[in-house]
């Protein structure tokens, strides 16, 4: 901890060595002040403050409240939000009530990344420093508003996207999208039938769409690592251009999961190899945040109700070993196993 | 200045000397020229602090001046047709968050079957979604349009469509005086927004809205294109005074003082109509024209005033709202509602998918519905011939086709290729 202290923050974590149990996630007593978290801080901006209506235990205010007041650190709360809609749009501003203590507009559901776009040629035409962040749910993203991001992204503007990707269109009630994992039970891949849940084979991973794109910055992050969260949004936030966050944020309504394992599932998705955790600059992939200890899928799947008939009757249905297979893929596509280092 | 220029370069030199901050605009025709030409004003450096967006669709070419306009810079695009319905749900929104944009729209008929040609089925189509909605008769007014548009649109914070005909008037090169920029400063300040993003003032834009205050928005939304009555030909007076030419107004009326038929019509077919009303004047006829402006909000006082007098009252628009018949004339019908000794009113579709209206079809169509009334819509110039068949033969084959490729063949087979 002493030796800590003498690194610089971006070092310090890199070299540290101090791990919770089982995984590499830092606890707060174990790093630098520079680099704790700060929610206790006075000087937080709370920018996504208290009384919003999000359920017990959702990650995606979670990782909103962290990621935004890393961006409101890192622009010295010169900064515009824009949302799609979704949970994190109703579940903050039920009129004439608002949780966000930033400038934030809404304007539809699909046209986040323009919206923005529009925003940022504002800043720039009236020669301000101001900087813009759009925000939607997986939905908002990888589905109907996958055009306008990935214009945004084309024309490289200046715009930070975050995508909470909570697996779901979760604020219409939990229906399947194009984030939803294989076998996972949605409104509309409902567990009946000879192949209950959603299909295997279908969906996408939009980050690597994005990097694909060749933009500045794209990574993954989880509620799980808020440290790591931070550090990606003060990342972007040093870079100009178009950037794209994914978050994983567990959802416990649309999961079927206890509001108390919120923390607990996103874990397990990164350190099963479901959700690989990485950087990518400039169409290249930089770092992948390393897993110590591969966890089974099973111990991660068998906590939520989205995938309990994978587990009827006491026995594993043979879905279980393609999802593991996923994960297998995934550690071995970004080489997630191993020490912690650059690519 | 005045210039032999075509539609589209007129109103792009309009837009520019209106000084947009923000434009964005996805090609198709036929507003193409416009974006193109004010593009190279901000290429060329002569339209200064402006950002110039090529966006990947009319939804994200909305939605950029939407957050554009949010931010508090002046936002500006221009679509068409197709392009309009793919914007749709931005146009409502544009509208719900007040955010005073203008726009142009190259009027054009929508498809299927496609067709580029002039009419006013995506301008209808959009009626209702809270924007003020202009037509312009000719491409002076056109120009004049989009420098009332701005001072309209910030004035009220609410959207504002410059409609203009498709290639009738943008493709079309006529003398057009084109202000110059001092003129057209003195009469547009700045924008001034009525809530803007700004991390010094946070504050959240477009929450959600429930059944205990929803009412009351629409209501002032209403409200607020009534003031757009008053304040049209307020600002039409000040262009008026400023560049020496009568444009604008809510609408404007041509020999109906004394007039028994009145006929009402939007844009270019206006000049038209005014021939063909001159020639009939001379016969003898007591006939007049109402060129309407401002279809949103649509004048009602003002309609029922100069209708009223009138025996018949002849709706020539270049829609259909099918299943129903003129949306303009349904609009024209509830001014006149519960008024003593209302004139009759005939409706006429014409001009739908380009077609040409012609000064004989009018006359035509003038004297009928004195002599002659028809019910519900009648469609000018209508190839009765070609329906009648298809009718039938759709009767005789389940399996019968596209009806407009039949129509096709049937023309086709009615006037062959000479041989060889
Ligand atoms: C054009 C349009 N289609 C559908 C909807 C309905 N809708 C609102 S929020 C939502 C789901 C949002 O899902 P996601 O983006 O994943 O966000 P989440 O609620 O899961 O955080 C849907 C389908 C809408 N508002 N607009
Ligand atoms: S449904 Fe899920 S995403 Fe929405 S507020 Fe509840 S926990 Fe959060
Ligand atoms: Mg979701």
């Amino acid at each position: 901890m002493t030796q800590a202290k003498t690194l610089q923050p971006e070092e310090a974590r890199q070299k540290l060595k101090f791990y919770q149990k089982g995984t590499f996630t830092v606890g707060n007593r174990l790093v630098s002040e520079e680099e704790r978290s700060v929610q206790a801080s006075e000087d937080r901006s709370n920018a996504l403050t208290s009384g919003h209506r999000a359920c017990q235990g959702c990650g995606e205010a979670l990782g909103a409240r962290y990621a935004i007041d890393a961006a409101m650190r890192a622009t010295d709360s010169d900064l515009i939000a824009v949302n799609a809609t979704g949970c994190l749009e109703v579940f903050t501003t039920p009129y004439p009530e608002t949780s966000w203590q930033l400038p934030w507009l809404h304007s539809l559901f699909g046209n986040a990344a323009a919206v923005a776009t529009g925003v940022a040629a504002a800043m720039r035409v009236k020669k301000k420093k101001t900087r813009v962040i759009a925000q939607g749910g997986d939905g908002g993203t990888t589905d109907i508003g996958f055009q306008c991001l990935s214009g945004m992204f084309e024309r490289n503007d200046d715009v930070l996207y975050i995508c909470y990707d909570n697996e779901g269109y979760m604020n219409t009630g939990v229906q399947r999208s194009s984030a939803t994992p294989p076998a996972a039970r949605t409104a509309t891949t409902p567990a009946v039938g000879p192949s209950p849940g959603n299909v295997f084979g279908t969906g996408k991973f939009l980050p690597k769409i994005a990097v694909a794109h060749n933009i500045p910055y794209v990574a993954t992050a989880t509620v799980a690592d808020l440290h790591d969260l931070e550090r990606k949004v003060v990342k972007a936030m040093s870079i100009h251009g178009a950037r794209y966050i994914q978050i994983n944020v567990p959802c416990p309504l649309g999961w079927g999961a206890a509001s108390c394992d919120t923390i607990k599932l996103a874990r397990l998705a990164v350190e099963s190899g479901l959700y690989p955790i990485f950087e990518a600059e400039h169409g290249r992939v930089t770092q992948a945040r390393k897993i110590r200890k591969q966890v089974p899928v099973r111990e991660y799947l068998i906590l939520q109700k989205r995938f309990a008939h994978l587990f009827r009757d006491g026995v594993d249905d043979p879905r279980v070993a393609r999802l593991q297979a996923i994960c297998d893929a995934h550690i071995a596509e970004y080489g997630l196993l191993g020490e912690d280092n650059e690519v | 200045m005045l210039k032999q220029i075509e539609g589209s370069q007129a109103m792009a030199q309009a837009i520019a000397l209106c000084r947009p901050e923000v434009i964005c605009a996805y090609p198709i025709t036929p507003q193409t020229h416009i974006v193109e030409g004010v593009g190279a004003l901000v290429k060329t450096g002569d339209l200064e602090n402006c950002e110039f967006i090529n966006v990947e669709s009319e939804f994200a070419a909305l939605s950029v001046a939407i957050g554009a306009s949010a931010a508090g810079a002046r936002a500006y695009t221009a679509t068409a047709s197709q392009g309009l319905l793919f914007m749709a749900e931005a146009v409502y929104n544009a509208a719900g968050l007040g955010l005073p944009i203008v726009m142009t729209l190259g009027n054009r008929a929508i498809g299927a079957p496609i067709n580029i040609w002039n009419d006013h089925s995506d301008a209808m189509a959009m009626r209702d979604a809270g924007w003020i909605q202009l037509f312009a008769e000719t491409n002076q007014e056109a120009v004049d349009l989009h420098i009332l548009a701005f001072r309209l649109a910030e004035e009220l914070s609410m959207p504002v469509m410059v409609c203009v005909d498709g290639f009738i008037l943008t493709h079309a090169v006529e003398r057009v005086d084109i202000p110059d920029q001092a003129q057209v400063d003195a009469f547009l300040p700045p924008y001034d927004p009525v809530q803007v993003l700004d991390p010094e003032h946070p504050a959240s834009i477009g929450a959600m809205v429930g059944p205990e205050a929803f009412t009351e928005v629409r209501f002032l939304a209403h409200y607020k294109q009534q003031q757009a009555l008053r304040l049209i030909p307020a600002f039409s007076g000040e262009l008026a005074k400023a560049f020496g030419r009568a444009s604008g107004g809510v609408l404007r009326t041509y020999r109906t003082e004394d007039a028994e038929t009145v006929v009402v019509a939007m844009g270019s077919v206006c000049g038209t109509i005014k021939d063909v009303v001159d020639e009939m004047r001379d016969e003898g006829a007591k006939i007049g024209v109402v060129s309407l402006v401002s279809y949103r909000p649509f004048p009602v006082e003002e309609l029922r005033r100069i209708l009223a007098p009138a025996k018949n009252v002849v709706v020539v628009e270049k829609s259909i709202a099918v299943g129903v018949g003129g949306p303009l004339a349904d609009n024209i019908d509830g001014a006149l509602r519960n008024l003593d000794g209302r004139p009759k009113l005939h409706s006429a579709i014409a001009g739908l998918g380009g077609r040409p209206i012609t000064r004989a079809s009018l006359r035509r169509l003038f004297h009928t519905a004195v002599e002659n009334p028809w019910q519900g819509a009648h469609f000018l110039d209508l190839n009765e011939h070609a329906v009648g068949r298809e009718i039938h033969r759709v009767r005789k084959i389940r399996r019968s086709g596209s009806t407009a490729e039949n129509i096709l063949r049937q023309l086709a087979a009615a006037n062959p290729l000479p041989p060889g």
